[in-house]
């Protein structure tokens, strides 16, 4: 240390005047941070509008395929029930009138809007009668034969029958079937589609609502007019009420037992993963499993959906177990506390007070394993369930064992037919499983903002 | 308790359950799919008439068929097993180790197997020969077998469209795939000297080896991207086909009938196919199709000989009948077979 002056040197002047700092300008850093920001919520909305728009398409690719399949074209024919042909033995008698049969109906049928289209001055050209059949769909024969062999008392008179046009014809006012396609196609002609603009044109032909596509059974490869929804959808509901009636008290009992009794242990820690494996298991495998127990080893019926139930049970089990203890758990000890000390037993804490508090969550969850359920093509494949079923099964309990479609077999089915009737018809069939599927999750959604307590 | 009611219910149904089924009064039928639409129609057309009950009608393949056929008898073994292709000596032993001796054969007609393109497409005029060149793994080139490597069809054969080699085949778990190597590619694989070839390098122990050697080898279809297996049905061969329109796919001859206002189908050595031209044997790519009838089931079933019966009669498989409209070829010793459905005659063994 010197001790000489201290000279005091001058400072020099700072040669960047200090930069005051504003709040409301941002220095660099913040202006960098907040452009990422900006950027990261760009890419969110980017995410977002994307998986609207493939929404979007999918509902529109499906509304658009599948809505004309609720509108049908049918042609009004006034035939005369002749006695003579359909009552050969002049009794009356059902039993004996059923020996004709549709092929004799379909000549009727034939012969009677001949007839009718002479009467009202249509020209058919060079058309024959058999031609003119094809017009028809080959289901208004059974139709009309079943009406007769119900009220035999029709006979000799005139009735007023709404038979379901071909489907060709029905594709042309749809937009499926134009003159263009129609020339190559060999199931139909340009004259026949001439035709049925003027049997619109007379009154005759008109499009209109379908509820026979809800309650109609399947239909072969000839007929995808006459293709209804009735068997898969009975055959949906058996599935989920063997489904509900099974998976409900086996899960809550299991969700119960795990949760409030069991003690904790290695044993209930083992199985506590396996359930959540379970709920991570393919559905098919559960197929595989349903075939070689309840069909090989128990000799259970093949196509039946009490099968389709079992497996589907086995499938939602976890899905209800896994939903339900976590409905338990919700529930404070508090309550548990508060009942057992007022003298409660364990059984009564649960079933007076933890159940009845959880019953929200678990009946949401039940909801939407149900859901889950309704949706499951893989495990059915296996089991025989995509068949070709045209007899509604009998009722339950009974016609649990009877052979059944499902809704999203039935949609699997569809889409392999050669017919491009069917395609419409399986689009048709995705919009009535995504109505059950949505009304299931709304009420599953209501029953949780209604009734759930949050502490 | 609401939930004691409802774990009631599931303990009866659990019940009813194990009771097992009762006794069945529908028919069970399973088996090929090419068969499926054909027995749908005839399901369909013999429930209407109100008698019997529809039968159950399943695809699932000809071998799964006839596989479920030969697990046993009784009311929990299906009763028909439909088949595009014949039945195997492997399927009868498992038939008879399980009991099931009598087994009805009854071929219901022919199906054809075509090729077609997009309407909008060129023609084509295939020959077995053509088809070889340009789908063969190796093909002959100035008297020896090269690695095939013709890019369009018109490399193959100057006459044919100068459209890219694309073929849609049918993959091999299906009957179809059989039929189309069988009569198609190892008939080209002969006509163009190929075989020959192929038995010449073969180091087959013996003639019939040797011979084994060349048909796996004529079999072996080039592996570079030109040939796409198709393991679903028809409907999705007609997707990529609309999706590609340079493709040429293999379909059966009723599908193509009931699509001809998507389809070009192909003529093969000259002849189209119809149901005419494979009814009179001309048109070479054709195959019988059959049910197999489990006899032990005729009385105990309720309608499995009327089904039979209406199945085989001149409404359904005659030449006009309703199945011919669809595109099944009528065969032309029906009669015979309606003789022989009625009498219950059992299949004789194979050769």
């Amino acid at each position: 240390m010197t001790n000489g002056p201290i000279t005091a040197e001058p400072m020099a002047a700072p040669e960047q005047p200090r930069t005051t700092h504003s709040l409301f300008a941002p220095d660099k850093r913040t202006a960098m941070r907040n452009a990422q920001e900006t950027r990261f919520r760009a890419y969110g909305l980017v995410a977002i509008v994307i998986a609207l728009l493939a929404l979007v398409w999918l509902l529109i690719s499906i509304f658009s395929a599948g809505l004309p399949a609720f509108r049908q074209t049918f042609v009004e024919i006034p035939i005369l029930l002749d006695a003579k042909v359909l009552d050969k033995a002049g009794h009356g008698d059902p039993a004996e009138m059923a020996s004709v049969t549709t092929i004799g109906y379909g000549k009727l049928i034939g012969k009677a809007l001949a007839t009718e289209v002479e009467a009202k001055g249509i020209d058919i050209g060079a058309m024959t009668p058999k031609d003119l059949v094809g017009m028809v769909s080959e289901n208004a024969a059974a139709d009309l034969r079943d009406m007769v062999l119900a009220n035999p008392k029709l006979l000799g008179t005139t009735v007023q029958f709404t038979a379901l046009a071909n489907g060709r014809i029905d594709g042309y006012f749809k937009g499926r079937v134009t003159m263009e396609t129609a020339a190559r196609d060999n199931n139909t002609s340009p004259e026949k589609l001439m035709l049925a603009d003027k049997l619109v044109a007379a009154g005759m032909m008109e499009m209109r609502l379908n509820t026979g596509f809800l309650s109609m059974p399947d239909a072969s490869d000839k007929r995808p007019e006459a293709a209804g929804l009735g068997v898969a959808i009975i055959g949906s509901l058996y599935m989920m009420a063997v489904v509900l009636c099974l998976a409900l008290p086996i899960g809550v009992a299991a969700s119960v037992y795990l949760e409030e009794f069991a003690p904790k242990n290695r044993w209930t820690d083992l199985i506590e993963v396996n359930i959540a494996n379970l709920a991570a298991v393919p559905s098919i495998v559960y197929g595989i499993l349903g075939l070689s127990f309840f069909i090989n080893f128990a000799g259970l019926p093949q196509s039946a959906p009490i099968v389709g139930g079992l497996v589907l049970t086995l499938m939602t089990l976890p899905r209800i177990i896994i939903p339900t203890r976590a409905a338990l758990k919700a529930v404070p000890p508090s309550i548990r506390d508060a009942a057992l000390g007022v003298g409660a037993s364990k059984l009564q804490t649960v079933t007076h007070h933890v159940l009845p508090l959880a019953m929200p969550g678990v009946l949401t969850g039940t909801i939407i394993g149900l859901a889950q359920a309704l949706g499951e093509t893989a495990p059915l494949l296996l089991i025989g369930m995509v068949a070709f079923v045209r007899d509604f099964p009998g009722a339950p309990l009974s016609g649990l064992f009877d052979p059944a479609s499902a809704l999203p077999v039935q949609i699997y089915n569809w889409t392999q037919r050669g017919d491009p009737g069917f395609v419409e018809r399986a689009s048709g069939a995705i919009i009535v499983l995504l109505v059950f599927l949505i009304v299931m999750n709304t009420a599953a959604i209501i029953l949780r903002r209604r009734y759930e307590r949050r502490w | 308790m609401s939930l004691m009611k409802v774990s009631a219910t599931g303990l009866a149904i659990l019940a009813v359950s194990a009771l097992g089924a009762q006794a069945r009064d529908q028919l069970q039928i399973a088996g090929s799919s090419t068969v499926l639409p054909y027995a749908t129609i005839v399901a369909e057309a013999f429930g209407e008439q109100g008698t019997f009950k529809t039968p159950v009608v399943e695809g699932g393949g000809s071998g799964a068929g006839r596989a479920a056929l030969c697990k046993g008898v009784g009311e929990d073994t299906i009763d028909i097993a439909n088949s595009s292709s014949k039945i195997k000596q492997s399927d009868i032993d498992t038939c008879t180790a399980n009991g099931v001796t009598e087994i009805m054969e009854i071929r219901i007609g022919y199906d054809g197997v075509v090729f077609a393109s997009d309407f909008g497409g060129p023609d084509f005029a295939l020959t077995s020969a053509d088809v070889y060149a340009a789908l063969g793994a190796q093909v002959v080139k100035d008297g020896a077998l090269v690695a095939n490597g013709a890019k369009a069809w018109a490399d193959v054969n100057a006459a044919l469209p100068a459209q890219e080699i694309m073929a849609l085949i049918p993959g091999s778990k299906h009957g179809t795939r059989e039929v189309f190597n069988q009569k198609v590619i190892e008939a080209g694989c002969k006509a163009t000297g190929a075989y020959d070839l192929f038995l010449a390098a073969s180091t087959g122990a013996d003639d019939k080896a040797k011979d084994a050697d060349a048909i796996k080898a004529c079999d072996t279809l080039r592996g570079d991207g030109v040939v796409t297996e198709i393991d679903g049905d028809y409907t999705e061969t007609l997707s990529r086909l609309a999706a590609n329109k340079q493709a040429v796919g293999v379909f059966g001859l009723s599908f193509y009938e009931n699509n001809t206002d998507k389809l070009k189908v192909a003529s093969m050595d000259g002849i189209v196919p119809s149901t005419a031209t494979i009814a009179d044997g001309s048109y070479p790519v054709s195959r019988p199709l059959f049910m197999y009838v489990k006899k032990q089931h005729i009385g105990v079933v309720p309608g499995l000989q009327e089904y039979l019966d209406f199945f085989m009669s001149d409404d359904m498989v005659g030449p006009e009948g309703a199945l011919v409209e669809y595109g099944l070829v009528s065969d032309p010793e029906l009669a015979a077979t309606q003789a022989a459905v009625k009498a219950g005659t059992l299949m004789e063994p194979l050769k």
